[in-house]
């Protein structure tokens, strides 16, 4: 029976503004199997066709992610871990799908593919615990030469669009959209472009997670297509470039200047490969946020003599 | 101009001929009017057409403040707005109005003085309509003396959905004629239908030819307070009313859609809609007119991304 069965394939679609849209251009681009850690990208099996995003895709991300970013940052750092916790739970739940992509995408050992996807949901953990600590870390008070409370406390830089990593599809996708999110920015997500299909998944995950639509918006695609409209974007605020090589990188950076973006270059600038097992630290969370200082006098030393 | 177009005064002799002759008007297939304004919206709009589309809509915009919050300030910044809209790029044509309750009128009269941008003003106890026929002929004689240049009136919804349309006609004719003006040219005068709470084509139909035949400058679809206002279906029915109208008796009348209209490419919906159906003479600001507040940003922000070639953002154009 199972012979002769026919295949049910997967179409994977984007995740903008928490809905599951094609591209607006109607463009898909065939996504294939890497055959060994060694080989080379579009050498193995197809496996699915992936959306090939326009900048009018790119265009509305923002515009999802914009309406989004409100509700996601005024909500308490609390609520925000314990969405982000839910998104791992989920992750859990639906890990052999994310090892089957994640081995065929990188070309790993069912095994090996196993430590990459867990490693992945041990980071969103950790991200997740940060939300409501990264505030005392960053902020506090400031002591100063005069009667005045002074206060730091660090705030969402806005919309941020994050290349992911082209070669870490899981991992080093996980490890750039937590720390975004966490400190309550919304991101705009342009997926790993030969290996996009781990990120799309995430999609569906992020979905049914709490999460509300428009803080994360996955695009995948040509990067370098994606990304120029989105680093020429006048409302977009801050842009990682992790997934651009060199020379991308450096185009990004001249068109992100126009509206002051807050631009996060790749590392190492080398070209060499980042080793996304290691421990994050916390530049990741620090790099999209800003910080707000308040002066408030306190009056003890005032002419009133008030005590307080 | 005759406030009754002479091919139609037998129609509006009585409440009986105006009946016979507003039900005797062909009955709308909505279907059809509902695809074709559809299809109408498929157009691709680009490059140097696109640009001329976004100059044709802001030029056309009556940009609209009608709260009860409203303040002198808030008036004068519409106002500046208005003749700027965009002041980075003094390229930009100024809207065609602003729109503003009657006690407000002399406050944007003063702030738009020599600008070339009109005042409009509501009248008639918008948006309900629900007063005495004298409060609101003193409404509209309130505007008209503080100068205002057009006078959007709302029609009796009661008593046009109750079939009495005579005296709908009549209240047109009389406000009509406080519109004119001895020192000056006559204030236009615009009517609101509010064809949200007509229910159906055919009523929508028959209150354009009502609205035309009672001497209206304008007919308008809704006054932006109901769930329902301007949608592309409505429009088109509307325009098609004009056109005919024109055919007849060569007396041409603008339109007005406002309400829910906020984005670009709603916008240049519409006026593919007013090209393919009314023509070409429609289309200037003289004719044709949309009521919006939001939408004006939204055009600056599509205007801005075609001269510079980045997408721009909320934070380039005025909070409003």
């Amino acid at each position: 029976m199972s012979d002769n069965r026919l295949s049910v394939f997967k179409t994977y679609k984007l995740y903008v503004g928490g809905k599951f849209p094609r591209s607006e251009s109607g463009r898909v681009y065939e996504v294939t199997a890497k055959k060994s850690a060694t080989g080379e990208a579009g050498t193995g099996k197809w496996l699915a066709n992936a959306p090939q995003s326009s900048r009018k895709d790119a265009r509305d991300a923002v515009v999802a992610a914009r309406k989004a970013f409100g509700g996601w940052s005024g909500a308490t750092a609390y609520n925000r871990g314990q969405v982000l916790y839910r998104v791992a739970e989920m992750l859990e739940g639906r890990k052999e799908q994310f090892v089957r992509e994640v081995a065929d995408a990188e070309g790993l050992s069912k095994s090996k593919a196993a430590a990459v996807v867990d490693a992945a949901i041990d980071r969103w953990v950790w991200y997740a615990g940060w939300t409501d600590k990264i505030g005392q870390v960053v902020g506090g008070a400031n002591p100063v030469a005069g009667p005045f409370f002074n206060l730091s406390t660090p705030e969402p830089t806005g919309v941020v669009t994050v290349l992911a990593p082209q070669e870490s599809s899981f991992l080093g996708l996980v490890s750039v959209i937590a720390p975004v999110i966490a400190t309550g920015n919304t991101a705009v997500v342009v997926a790993s472009a030969d290996s996009p299909l781990p990120a799309l998944s995430l999609g569906e995950v992020l979905a049914t997670s709490d999460l509300p639509g428009g803080v994360v918006n996955i695009l995948s695609g040509n990067t370098a297509e994606i990304a120029a409209p989105l680093a020429s974007h006048q409302d977009v605020n801050a842009i990682d470039l992790t997934g651009a090589d060199a020379a991308l990188a450096k185009e990004l950076e001249i068109a992100a200047a126009d509206n002051l973006k807050r631009v996060v270059r790749p590392q190492p600038v080398d070209g060499g490969s980042v080793d996304w097992t290691a421990d994050p630290g916390t530049h990741r969370l620090t790099a999209f946020l800003e910080t707000k200082t308040v002066w408030h006098p306190t009056g003890a030393l005032g002419a009133s003599g008030s005590s307080y | 101009m005759p406030t009754t177009a002479p091919a139609f005064s037998d129609a509006t002799a009585s409440d009986s001929a105006l009946r016979r002759f507003l039900h005797g008007l062909p009955g709308v297939d909505a279907v059809g009017l509902e695809a074709r304004a559809a299809s109408l919206g498929t157009r691709s709009i680009k490059t140097t057409a696109k640009a001329y589309a976004i100059d044709l809509a802001i030029s056309m915009i009556d940009l609209t403040t009608l709260e009860g919050a409203d303040t002198p300030g808030k008036v004068r910044a519409l106002a500046a707005k208005a003749v700027h809209p965009d002041p980075t790029d003094r390229t930009t044509p100024r809207t065609a109005a602003v729109c503003v309750y009657p006690d407000m009128a002399a406050t944007a009269v003063a702030a738009l003085a020599g600008s070339g941008v009109k005042v409009a003003s509501v009248a008639t106890a918008f948006p309900a309509g629900r007063a005495a026929l004298d409060v609101k002929l003193a409404d509209v004689r309130d505007a008209v003396a503080a100068g205002a240049d057009e006078i959007d009136m709302v029609i009796d919804r009661g008593a046009f959905l109750s079939g009495r349309y005579l005296k709908v006609y009549e209240e047109i004719l009389a406000v009509k004629a406080e519109c004119a003006r001895a020192d000056g040219p006559d204030a236009r005068l615009k009517v609101i239908f509010e064809t949200g709470e007509l229910s159906t084509y055919d009523n929508i139909r028959r209150a354009s030819w009502l609205g035309m035949l009672a001497g209206a400058d304008f007919i308008k679809t809704s006054t932006g307070k109901v769930a329902t206002n301007a949608t592309p279906a409505n429009t088109l029915l509307m325009l098609e009313a004009v056109r005919d109208f024109r055919a007849q008796t060569g007396v041409q009348i603008g339109v007005k859609p406002a309400g829910g209209i906020r984005t670009s490419k709603d916008a240049v919906k519409f006026l593919v809609l007013v090209n393919e159906t009314a023509g070409e003479d429609w289309l200037d600001n003289h004719w044709f007119r949309f009521g919006a507040s939001s939408l004006l940003n939204d055009l600056l922000m599509q205007r801005q991304k075609l001269s510079t070639g980045r997408y721009s953002g909320p934070d380039y154009v005025t909070v409003d």
